[in-house]
């Protein structure tokens, strides 16, 4: 690892990425007591990813992206708080639970959705593109998609017309090596390097290890810049890997305990830790502050959402119209 | 007033849409090609390719990418160039453009307008002769909006302009020669009003889209008969009219709904559902209806013509459900 980015911005890196992992743990513990239904998918793992991808972006840029949201949210700005209650389905939620997991929403934000039919938001991150270039306006968007959406046809139809179009999108594949239980070897002609597939569409594509957030950051800021500078889209596929099972349904009776380490998974948020520390860009005890005030800030967001009111019967007719 | 064909009055409602520097129009050979059905002839040189977009064909991403800048706060207009083609789309119109405003709670908005055109009776066979404007009335989040006359069609796509929800909007491939008057002053047409074209006291016939002029021509057959229709034409199906259905019915006690579509979960049963819920007793038969005979449409003209409703099938059902 090596970074030209200074303390505070690795700090933030840090506790980004610990407040994603302390979020989804908080998660994977209130779906066992039954707080939170439906289906669960964790972000454990790869939180690298969305931390430095979207710190690479501003405000004003456009994240969209596919059911396993948390992170993405999260990392753009979207209060845990609000978060966990809408995972709960509670009326504090940022869907007032009418979302659930899978469909985390933050208008202010510029947080387009955790959307849950596979490849699903990849046209619509196409129209959000298009919106910014018929505006003229200097924004991007960057849309988020795992292993299992290339072998769609949305994915197809967005890639060709983002590159006919120029559009300013950066499509970010998170490539985990599963859709759901199959392995990408299984499902995926050339599933270890589709960033390649890419080029069939004339736009250019990079892998980058998914693990490491300073070399995700440094990747989609390098994409990012040649995008506002000449015009999108652009692909990176990020490689990484899914600790848990697919969701939180999913027992993994489909790859080996120790395949995480057969593979040389280095976890991410103990690799940047290893390296603030070995480059004395912090010391023990400055880490230990960030993760006990993360650890509040998690214990907060829960007690929020257990204490959070359920909608009232009525939010049921509720936006179903504008 | 001034009479125009009914693919006038669509080329004269989005003319008046893409005053609205929000508005643009994509869809597949809408621009340098003019329109499959000539509706945009003209309108690449007029507005230019910024706004008249050609894409594609992709009907996942032209709806799609419709999404994502309504999301942004435009106000797009996609043509899908048939609502055969609208299935290869239909998990963004369904999935996506139905639910994000309620998944977000009122965060985000879908104000879309997808144009396509629906129905059968031109020899395309079972792939391109389909009508599935009732299929999509039946999701909560979508309005569907089936016009029958020029007017119609102009008034309800100025409604469509204000409306910030996904509109499907279908116009029968047969009727973009129709003629009909259009008023000069500025006029809208709201979402679930239907329109009464024929006033009669003896027996009501719902109908929309094409099918609304077959009810006409069965209406004129019947007067002949010394029978007085009425004919509701229902020009949106989500919402739907149905006061005006009820009021009808208690008025003349016998009903018949046609439609293209196949009978078979067509949206006539939704209708008769509707009658014999809330007007059971207003009536002097079973809810009579007549709609596509259940076969995919097949090529041969006599063949396909003996699939589509047709005034002589209103008549022989009348005959048999009420006896007149």
């Amino acid at each position: 690892m090596e970074s030209t980015l200074n303390k505070q911005q690795l700090a933030e890196f840090y506790r980004q990425m610990l407040l994603i992992r302390r979020f989804e743990e908080a998660c994977g513990r209130l779906y066992m007591q039954g707080k939170i239904r439906g289906f669960l998918h964790l972000y454990i793992g790869e939180e690298a990813i969305a931390v430095g991808a979207i710190a690479a972006l501003s405000p004003d840029d456009y994240v969209i992206g596919h059911y396993r949201d948390h992170g993405h949210a999260i990392a753009k700005g979207m209060d845990p708080k609000i978060a966990m209650a809408e995972l709960c389905g509670k009326a504090t939620g940022s869907s007032g639970g009418k979302g659930g997991s899978m469909h985390l929403f933050d208008s202010k934000r510029n947080f387009m959705g955790g959307h849950a039919i596979v490849g699903g938001q990849m046209p619509i991150a196409a129209g959000l593109a298009l919106a910014s270039k018929y505006r003229k306006e200097d924004r991007i968007t960057l849309c988020f998609f795992g292993d299992g959406a290339v072998n769609q046809g949305e994915f197809h139809e967005t890639l060709n017309l983002a590159s006919v179009w120029k559009l300013p999108v950066l499509f970010l594949l998170e490539n985990n090596l599963y859709g759901m239980g199959t392995h990408v070897d299984r499902s995926r002609a050339g599933g270890r390097h589709i960033y390649e597939a890419a080029s069939a569409y004339d736009i250019p594509g990079v892998q980058v290890d998914g693990m490491d957030v300073l070399g995700v950051n440094e990747c989609v800021s390098e994409a990012v810049k040649s995008i506002r500078k000449e015009g999108g889209p652009r692909f990176i596929e990020a490689m990484c890997y899914r600790y848990r099972g697919h969701s939180m349904a999913d027992p993994t009776m489909y790859r080996e305990r120790d395949e995480a380490q057969e593979l040389g998974i280095k976890d991410p948020i103990d690799s940047l830790k290893n390296f603030m520390l070995q480059f004395e860009v912090a010391d023990e005890g400055e880490l230990a502050g960030i993760a006990t005030a993360v650890e509040e800030e998690i214990n907060e967001a829960v007690q929020f959402a257990e204490d959070s009111p359920a909608p009232e019967m009525n939010a049921m007719y509720t936006n179903v119209y504008a | 007033m001034a009479e125009m064909v009914l693919r006038e009055a669509v080329a004269k409602a989005l003319r008046e849409a893409l005053e609205d520097d929000r508005v643009f129009i994509m869809g597949e050979d809408i621009g340098a090609y003019g329109g499959a059905y000539a509706v945009t002839r003209g309108f690449l040189d007029e507005y230019g390719p910024e706004r008249i977009m050609d894409t594609p064909i992709s009907e996942s991403v032209i709806v799609g990418a419709g999404v994502g800048s309504a999301l942004a706060g435009l106000k797009p207009i996609v043509e899908l160039m048939t609502i055969n083609f609208s299935l290869v789309a239909i998990d963004q119109i369904v999935n996506h453009a139905a639910k994000l405003r309620y998944m977000s709670d009122g965060q985000f908005t879908v104000p879309l307008v997808i144009r396509t055109v629906t129905g059968g009776g031109g020899q395309l066979a079972a792939t391109h002769s389909q009508s599935f404007e009732n299929w999509y009335a039946s999701v909560p989040g979508l309005k569907v909006v089936v016009p029958a006359t020029p007017s119609d069609a102009l008034g309800l796509f100025r409604t469509a302009m204000k409306d910030d929800n996904p509109i499907l909007f279908a116009e029968h491939s047969l009727l973009y020669g129709t003629r009909g008057d259009v008023p000069d002053d500025w006029y809208e047409i709201p979402f679930g009003k239907a329109d009464i074209k024929r006033e009669g006291d003896d027996v009501t016939i719902v109908a929309y889209s094409r099918m609304t002029h077959v009810a006409l021509q069965a209406a004129a057959m019947l007067e002949e008969k010394g029978r007085a229709a009425e004919v509701v034409d229902l020009r949106t199906l989500r919402p739907w009219d149905k006061d005006t259905v009820l009021q009808s019915v208690r008025k003349t006690n016998r009903i018949i709904v046609v439609e293209e579509t196949w009978k078979t979960g067509g949206f006539g049963g939704e209708i008769a559902s509707a009658i014999q819920e809330e007007a059971f007793d207003d009536l002097d038969g079973p809810v009579a209806r007549v709609g596509g005979i259940d076969v995919p449409a097949p090529y041969n003209g006599t063949l396909e013509a003996a699939t589509i409703p047709t005034a002589e099938r209103v008549i022989k059902a009348l005959e048999d459900n009420y006896g007149i």
